[in-house]
This record gives structure tokens, sequence and C-alpha cells, in this order.
């Protein structure tokens, strides 16, 4: 009986809790109840897979109102995936998340910390899950709202700034998002994503529907921080709590650029004419270009954050790339780097945590002996930072692989390039830590610095499942690249 | 009797393995000692016993993991691998002996990470040698690079940390951005990077793309050192003797012409190259290379730079053989492999022996060391000569069969760059032997010092007989060559 309502169960959970912890008022009490709630809803995304393996696409009617009146939530192979990944991520994550949130936020502020957490977990899943045009956008508007205030609850008073800024950006965003939805029910008359996509074929050369997606293409640029519209990220990842950084970079813009494949793939449909070439070639300019100039300006960082933020707007380009090759093989490349960016950002932005918590500071030039102090910490990072660049043996390989390979089969040389050159610079920002943590002497780093002399050993046990899930999946990446392959395969052949 | 997939499991594992070990007895340095050297014996025998089966005429393999479909870790062992592993694993007995005695002579900090990442570097070695397919052999390419990196940095000054980036910057992008590409290019084309015989390419291809891919892997596989992709051999320099020694004149060095050499054999196929190939510019590149290191290395003052040059320059002899194409020329490039590797080795232990020694290291410092330093010196005259080609040593066998290679297909480029370079070479060795032996002291005094530690001398007397034991006997060697010119027609 429960089983049929799984789907809801996704998002309300999440959501009833964050009033819970509201009443709990107690930090300690709240990260217990956020922990379990992660996990439940992280056991019924993997019920929720074995389900859709199983069964194919779920149809859900919330409230037993069935479409085209009431709202439909949808589940195929490509929500399953991205369910496993924001759960996971957020799951482990939590786990960990207690002792570095007591660090950085204020004791009295803990408990609205959590509550923002659930709310933002909530919007989240439910972009993921529903099926529903407007209904995506309301989820979308949770999940950011809850964000800004992520974002803000920090004791460094910048994050108030990158909040706000990251607010005023969000809401154009958004409300490009609105715009477009609204114009693609005035020539449907639905908001049902399955009906609109049904309906879009008559009409689909018409100047509402040009405008609609183009509409929705900055919006949801500007959500996912794509390359030129990711001026708001650098600052919220840089001044926000470590662990909101690492949520933020580890499941945010990931669903984004879900809802830009689902947007292409289930509403506009990719083989309509004007998706094909002006769009194609458009997103990918924007990829190549957000893959170089996020390298490049990650290089000339001290700020550890704020280089591992330059460095997500690049592996975004990559993502971007994939999806922009509009073949099987790309989408598929495309969906594998979503997965596996997820692991390899969350492990470096974890040990970043760790870094703070021990020694409060995430300049390159005073961590510089690092290694001498934290030798385990540092060879997290160093696995971590080998798998963005792509070396052999850890996820970030598969992923590299498979965009090449991509590449090559639809014979763009110059993605090739333009990968393997920011592999490049990949290796001088990694190296730069690296070198500095590992081979300069403590004298001018970390021996000026006052160290922590807490453990954080939940922390410590979060970053160490994220490591050895950087080398598990670039051993046997069966379970992503099966599961990425089997989505773009039935997007390009039918379910 | 041991199956062949444990054996070769074991030829990988034996030396990860010791790490741990090496690791545990830290602070007991003669047992942490006794567990290189138990280990590389131990290595040695594993890898003797999969000779006899290859020289048997088998092809021991082993499939590991599959990490990407249709892509796993696969070991194969052919002829050239195991010719390659046999160097390594033999060697690395050799130099944990020297280095024994330069890393306690020089009293240098750090050796239990020295002994760790040389035991890791020369697993990813076995791993080269053994590999059944490109991406295998990609794997454990980059695993040497990042391996041998603490090894470039041991110092840990500031000059030792520049010579670091240039070493990774030049052989991280080498091969992410060349050598990667090509390797997928292959698999796009050909649908697999099994080392096969006969090669996996055809003709249909295009003859641009066969040419593009060639110089993609010329230059990607950036341990070869072909100019301009050398710089990070002299960089290399700053690491203690041992580690230029066996890495940078054996181990790292080889695996990028020995990566080469099997990539043209089983990827490629010769016959499919000479077909396509109009003009050769791969035998040109490695005749200009051979040259301009010559020089170079006639000019250094620094013995271990002038050694490095050396090593350049010897390398492209084997890109030079195998470009020619011919049946007896590859031959000749996997022989020179053998016998530079014994020759280099030598006369790198020889500099690091007299460094321990006198703390000398410029050639002009060096006259009359002969008499301080017989042993040494000694060694140091026998791998000059095998590095010119003189009989009877090793150099000499190598040499004869390139030659033989590039007049069956009459490349008159070849036969006059190794003229003119068989003359450089006498040019940069044969004064430094003069010095030593025959000229007086600068200052007139009695040389002060005598023979390096014993272990130093143990090893490099011992490279040095073999130099001229191989010339001897070369039998099992061809053994192995003939079994590979067996497979290639």
């Amino acid at each position: 009986m429960i089983s049929s309502h799984l789907p809801v169960l996704q998002v309300i959970i999440p959501l009833i809790a964050a009033p819970i912890c509201v009443i709990l008022r107690q930090g300690l009490l709240a990260w217990i109840l956020t922990t379990l709630v992660c996990l439940i809803s992280l056991i019924i995304s993997c019920v929720l897979f074995n389900q859709v393996l199983d069964e194919g696409v779920i149809s859900y009617a919330l409230g037993g109102w069935f479409s085209p009146w009431g709202i439909e939530y949808r589940l195929d192979k490509l929500t399953i995936f991205m369910l496993l990944i924001i759960n996971g991520v957020a799951t482990i994550v939590l786990l960990g998340a207690k002792e570095s949130v007591a660090d950085e936020i204020s004791s009295d502020r803990l408990y609205l910390f959590y509550t923002a957490f659930l709310l933002n977990l909530t919007g989240l899943l439910g972009v993921i899950v529903t099926g529903d045009a407007f209904n995506l956008f309301v989820f979308i508007e949770i999940a950011s709202l809850s964000s800004y205030a992520m974002i803000s609850i920090g004791r460094d008073r910048r994050c108030l700034y990158a909040a706000f800024k990251y607010l005023i950006f969000g809401t154009v965003g958004a409300s490009f998002i609105l715009i477009s939805v609204g114009l693609l029910y005035d020539v449907t008359g639905t908001l049902n994503m399955a009906d609109i996509f049904q309906r879009l074929p008559d009409i689909e050369n018409t100047k509402t529907v040009t405008t609609a997606l183009i509409f929705f293409v900055v919006g949801i640029g500007i959500k996912a921080a794509i390359f030129p519209l990711h001026l708001w990220l650098p600052d919220a990842y840089n001044y926000s709590p470590s662990i909101v950084s690492t949520f933020l970079a580890g499941t945010t813009t990931k669903v984004f650029i879900y809802v830009l494949i689902r947007f292409i793939y289930s509403i506009f449909g990719h083989e309509t004419v004007f998706i094909q070439e002006a769009f194609n070639n458009l997103l990918m300019i924007l990829a190549c270009a957000g893959i170089l100039y996020g390298s490049y300006l990650a290089i000339k960082q001290d700020s550890l954050k704020r280089l591992l933020a330059y460095s997500s707007i690049a592996q975004l380009g990559y993502m971007l790339l994939g999806i922009s090759l509009a073949t099987e093989a790309g989408l598929a490349a495309g969906l594998i780097h979503v997965f596996n960016h997820a692991i390899i950002k969350v492990t470096l932005f974890l040990s970043v945590v760790c870094i703070i918590f021990y020694t409060r500071t995430d300049s390159i030039s005073q961590l510089s002996g690092l290694a001498k102090t934290t030798p385990l910490l540092m060879v997290s990072f160093l696995v971590a930072g080998l798998s963005l660049i792509g070396v052999p043996m850890t996820a970030g390989f598969i992923s590299k692989w498979y965009l090449i390979k991509a590449s090559f089969e639809s014979g763009y040389w110059g993605l090739v390039l333009v990968i393997v050159f920011s592999s490049l610079l990949a290796i001088v920002y990694i190296w730069k830590f690296v070198e500095a943590a590992y081979f300069k002497s403590p004298e001018n780093g970390v021996s000026k610095l006052e160290l922590n002399k807490e453990r954080p050993y939940l922390l410590s046990f979060s970053l160490f499942i994220f490591v050895i899930a950087n080398i598990y999946f670039g051993i046997d990446s069966s379970l992503n690249v099966d599961m990425a392959n089997s989505i773009a395969h039935d997007f390009y052949h039918g379910f | 009797m041991m199956s062949d997939q444990l054996l070769i499991v074991l030829a990988i594992c034996l030396p990860v393995v010791a790490t741990v070990f090496i690791a545990v007895t830290h602070n007991y340095t003669n047992v942490r000692e006794t567990v290189t050297l138990f280990s590389a014996v131990c290595l040695i025998i594993v890898v003797y016993s999969l000779l006899q089966r290859v020289l048997a005429g088998e092809q021991p393999q082993l499939h590991l993991l599959e990490f990407l479909p249709g892509l796993s870790l696969h070991f194969k062992i052919e002829p050239l691998g195991m010719l390659f592993a046999c160097i390594a694993s033999f060697l690395w007995l050799i130099n944990s002996i020297y280095s024994i005695g330069y890393m306690r002579g020089n009293k240098e900090k750090h050796q239990t990470r020295f002994y760790i990442y040389f035991a890791i570097a020369i697993a990813s070695t076995i791993g080269i040698a053994f590999s059944a397919n490109l991406i295998t052999l990609f794997v454990f390419y980059e695993v040497l690079t990042l391996s041998t990196y603490p090894l470039v940095t041991h110092k840990g000054s500031e000059d030792a940390m520049r010579a670091g980036r240039v070493y990774l910057g030049i052989l991280l992008s080498t091969s992410i951005c060349l050598f990667l590409p090509a390797i997928i290019w292959i698999n796009v084309l050909a649908g697999t990077t099994e080392f096969t015989n006969g090669g996996i390419l055809t003709n249909d291809i295009g003859h641009g793309v066969i040419l593009i891919l060639l110089m993609l892997f010329a230059y990607g596989i950036g341990k070869a050192a072909l100019m301009p992709m050398h710089r990070w051999l002299p960089a290399a320099m700053v690491a203690p003797t041992p580690v230029s020694a066996l890495l940078h004149a054996v181990a790292v060095v080889k695996a990028g012409v020995f990566s080469i050499v099997k990539i043209v054999i089983y990827i490629f196929s010769p016959a499919l190259l000479s077909d396509v190939i109009e003009i050769n510019i791969l035998l040109y590149l490695a005749g200009l290379t051979i040259i301009v290191a010559s020089v170079i290395a006639l000019q250094a003052d620094n013995l271990k730079r002038r050694l490095a040059y050396s090593t350049i320059s010897q390398l492209s002899y084997v890109v030079l053989a195998t470009a020619l194409l011919a049946p007896i020329s590859i031959m000749g490039a996997a022989l020179h492999i053998l016998a530079h590797a014994f020759g280099k080795i030598t006369l790198f232990f020889a500099a690091g022996s007299i460094y321990t020694a006198t703390k000398k290291t410029s050639v002009s410092e060096l006259d009359g060391i002969g008499k301080a330093m017989p042993w040494t010196m000694g060694a140091f005259a026998i791998a000059s000569l095998s590095m010119i080609g003189v009989p009877p040593t090793a150099g000499f066998l190598s040499k004869w069969y390139i030659l033989q290679g590039a007049f069956s297909v009459e490349s008159w480029f070849a036969v006059g760059v190794i003229i003119i370079s068989t003359l450089l070479n006498a040019g940069y060795f044969l004064p430094i032997i003069y010095a030593a032996f025959l000229k007086k002291p600068v200052d007139g005094k009695e040389l002060s010092y005598n023979e390096a530690p014993l272990p130093i001398v143990l090893a490099l007397t011992l490279t040095a007989a073999i130099t001229i034991l191989l010339f001897l006997f070369p039998e099992t060697p061809l053994q192995l060559l003939n079994l590979l010119v067996g497979n290639m027609s």
C-alpha cells in the first residue's frame, strides 16, 4: 500500500520534518532528525530505483487527481538516477555536517540551518519527481529561497552580500522560467509536461514557442550558473558556511542541469527543428567558454573554496558539452559526468571543510606544509584532485573518456582539444595546493596557525566514504554508466 | 607449478606489498633494506619463471577488472614486454644495493619514502611491460609518472620543486593532451585497444589519420623524450642518483620508448606503416633529436646533465630504429633498450659514486680521478664504450642490428645519423676517460679520497660486467627477439 505512495513521500517527508525542526529548537536534535529524514529519503529513492527498473515509468497522481486536472509525479530512469545522486550526497554530507556546522554557525541558529536544509532538499527532490511544469517552478523556488537562507546563515558577514546577489540573480532566473512556462501554457493549454510534449509539434515553428525556449534557457542558465550567467556562484560558494557550499556544489547545479535535460528531451523535444542547430551550437560555445574561463580563473585563486567554485563552473561546462553534442553518446557522457562530478566535487569540498575545521582558513598561501599536520586529509584531497584531473582508475577518468569519445564520434576535434587542455589547467590549480601542502615548509604556513585540537570523526567518515566512491566508480563504473546509457537510449529510441 | 595468472599478479603486486613492509619497518633501517632486497629477489624469481614460459612460446594472460564496458585491465606477456620486465626487475635488485650505499653515504633524508615510491614505480613499470591493451598501458604509465614525482622532488628544495613542476607538467600534459585522445580515437576507429599481432588499424581509415595518430603517440609518450618534449629529463636530474639511474635512465624513459615500439608493432603494424607513410617524419624527428641532444651533451660540464642528454639521444636511437620499420631494425631497437639500460645505469652509478666519494659533479673536476677510484672509472669506461658502440660491449650488438636495418631499407639518412652520432658519443665520453686516467690532478696534490662505499662499487661493477657478458652471451635476448619478429610476420 505504502509503496505506491513513495513518489510523494519523497517530497513530503522532508517538507514535514522542516517545521518539526523549528519546534525542536535544539541543534543536536535537529541534526539527528534531519539525518534520519535524509536516510529515509535515500532508502525510498533506492526502492523507487528498483521499482522503475522493474516496472518502467511510474506515474503518480497527487491527491488522486489525475492529469490534466491534478499534478502528476512522473518517475522515469532519469528521475531515479537524479534522486539517487541527490539523496546520496545529502545523506552522507549531512552525516558529517554536525561538527563543521556547529563550528561555523552560531548555536542559536543551528536549527534554522537544518530547517533550511530540509526545505532545500524538499525543493530539489520535488523538481526531480514532478511531471508538471508549473509545479516544477514552485519547487525551484522552494529550493532557491531556502538556499539563500542557508548561504546567509554563516558568521562571516560577507555571506549576506553573497546571498543577496544570489537572490537577485536567482529571482530573475526563476521569473524567466515562469514566463517560459506561462508561454507554453498559453499555446498548449496544459501544464503537464507529457501533454505539452505531445502538443508542441503542431506549433513548433511559432514565435511563442521559440520565445518560451529562449526565456527558459536564460532562466536555467542563471540557476545552473552556466557561463556567462554564473556571476553569483563564486561568492555564494566562497562566503557561505562550508557545509552549505559542499551541499550546493554536489546537488543544486546538478538539479538544474537535470531541468535543462528534462525540458529539452521531455518538453520541447530534441528532434524539433529549432532545438537542433543554432541552439546546440550556442550551448556548445557557452560550454567551451565556461570550461576555459572557469579553469583559468580557478588557477588565479588563493582561497580554496573560491578555487573549487570556479572549477565547478568549468565542470558544468563539461556536462553542458555532453548535452550540446545532441547525440545519444553525448547525453550519456553528460549524465555520467553529472554523477561523477557530484562525487568528485563533494569530496574536494569536504576535504576543504575539514581543512577549515582544523585551521580556520582556506587560503592556500597560509596552508603550506599542511600535509605534515594532516597527512590523511591531504591524501583525500589528492585522490579527489586526481579524479578531477581525470587520472585513470578514478571516477573523473570515466567521465573524460566518455566525453572525449562522444566528441570524436560526432567529429568535433576542437572539443577534444578543449577537454584535454582544460584538464591541464585542472592539473595546474589542483597542483598549486598539493605542492604547497606537501613540499613547502610549514614555517610560513601551518606553523603560524592556531590549530583546532578537536577531531571531526563523523566528518572524516563522510569524507572517507566519498574518497572510496571516487576510486570505486573509477574501477567499476557499471552503475552510473549503464544507467546513463540506458537513459540516453530511452530518449533517442523511445521508452 | 604456479599458474600464469598468479605469477602475473605476483609480479605486479610484490613491489606494492613490499611498500607496506617498508613503511612498517620504518625505524629499523637494516630490516627495511632487507625487505627491499628480498622483494627484489622474489620479483626476479617470478619474472624468471614467466620468462621460461614465454621462451617456450606461451603468452601468459590475465584479465583483471573491467572498468569500462569493453575495456579492462588486461595483461598479456609478449616477448618485448618480457624483455623489458627482465631488465626492470633485475636492475631493481642491483639498484637497491646501490641505493643503500648511496642514500646512507650521503645521509639523505626521508629514506623510507624513497624506498616506498621506488617500489611503486617498479610495480608500474612491470605493469607497463605486461599490458595487453593501450588502456592498461596508459593506466600504469600515469602511475609511473605520479609515483616518480616525489622521487624527483626528494630534496624538497626550491630547485627540486621547480624541476618537479617541469617533470610533472610535461609528462602529464603530453599524456593527457595527446596520448589519451589518441587512445580514445583508436578505440573509436578500431573498436578495441588490444595489442594484436599484425595491428588493429587498417588502410581504409586514411593515410592522414594514421600519420596524425602516429605523431600523437610519438609526442604523447613524453617519456620517450623526443625533442621538443625532452625538457623533463634534464630537469629530473635533481633527484638522488639512484633515481636518475634506475628511473630516468632505465625504467621511465625505457617505458616511453618501449610503449612506442609496442604501439608501432601491435597497433599500427610495420607493414601498414610502410605502406602508408611516404615521408617518414618519425625517422627524421628521431634523427634530429639524436644529433641535437648529442651536441648539447658535448657542451655540458655537469656530469649528470651530460648523461641526461646522452640518454635523450640514445632513446631516439630506439625510435629511429623502430621508424625504419624493418624487422631487423626493430630487433635492434629492442636490443638497444637492453644494452642502453645496462650501459647507462653504470654511467649514472659511476656519477653517483664520484659524488658520494668526492662531492664533485662537473666533468672538468675529474682529472686524475681514475687512480683514486679505479673500479668506478673502469666501469665508467666500459659503459662509455658501450654507448659509443665498440665491441666487446652490448652497445655494439644493438648498433649492428640497427645499422643492418638501415641498410636493408636503404635509409641513408639513418646511416648518416648513426655515424655522426657515434663520433659525437666518442667526443663526449672519451675525454672524460682520458682525463680520469691519464691527466694529473689540477693542483698536483695527491687525491685525498678513496673508492665509494662497497655497495656502490659492487653494483656498478656488476652492471659493467653484464654489459660485456651481454655481448658474449646474447642468446636469451635474441631468442626473445626472434619470437617477437615471428609475431610480426
